[in-house]
């Protein structure tokens, strides 16, 4: 990792689970963003869903995925859906590793940004996941929420919000 | 015990992380956010039967099955 790199925030989601975690009042002193997350859900949807500055809107992705046993993409799908995360039928105590990167995010041009996982699963099916997404706002990028579809966030689910400056 | 969901919030500026409740306006975006996603998966499913349906009719039309159209292609 580019010695660039800069922890801004961290969290592990303790016992009982949360629907989502926020990062909220990201500072604007970095030129890039980058949030590398392990997580699982409580349920058996493994679909991650990202808020910008909590908004679910403007959000476009072209993907591709493979399963283990089928592959499946898209092109300028508009979804806030940004990958793939460990479920409750995996194999116990396995989480998904997931990647966000977010280039120019005080910019007022239209924010373009990385996702990509792999899932960890002692079975057929594994996720692995590779997109390239916009948000299309003006706004700077001020806060990022991360939750997982049908479910919550599992025990030990852990987050790290990164800035990078001069990259 | 509370059913109501929680979220944690991280506050970048300060550091401090914090777990609370869900407002009423989070429980309906996330119940929206729930139903859109059912609602896509649900028109994924119609497309692909339809594309099923319709490669069907054409093999049927032809005469064929789809493994002497995989010949015909190969």
């Amino acid at each position: 990792m580019a010695n660039t790199f800069t922890k801004i925030a961290s969290t592990t989601v303790g016992s009982g689970g949360a629907s989502s975690v926020t990062f909220s009042s990201i500072p604007g002193t970095y030129t890039d963003l980058c949030l590398k997350y392990s997580i699982r859900n409580t349920s058996t949807n493994p679909t991650v869903i990202a808020l910008i500055n909590g908004s679910s809107s403007n959000f476009l992705r072209t993907y591709m995925v493979g399963s283990g046993s089928s592959v499946n993409s898209a092109v300028n799908d508009a979804s806030n859906y940004i990958g793939y995360g460990s479920v409750s039928t995996d194999t116990t105590n396995t989480f998904a590793n997931d990647e966000l990167y977010i280039s120019n995010y005080t910019g007022s041009a239209f924010k373009p940004f990385m996702a990509d996982n792999v899932n960890e699963n002692n079975a057929t099916t594994a996720y692995a996941y590779l997109a390239g997404n916009l948000w299309s706002s003006t706004s700077a990028i001020t806060s990022i929420d991360i939750s997982m579809y049908g479910g919550n966030l599992a025990q030990y689910s852990t987050l790290t919000l990164y800035g990078i400056k001069n990259s | 015990m509370s059913d109501t969901p929680t979220k944690i919030v991280v506050d970048c500026s300060t550091g401090a992380v914090e777990e609370v409740a869900l407002t009423a306006e989070e429980i309906a975006q996330r119940e929206a956010d729930a139903q859109a996603f059912a609602a896509k998966q649900h028109e994924e499913e119609v497309a692909a039967q339809a594309a099923a349906d319709a490669k069907a009719a054409l093999l049927a039309k032809l005469g064929i099955t789809a493994d002497e159209a995989k010949l015909l292609l190969a």
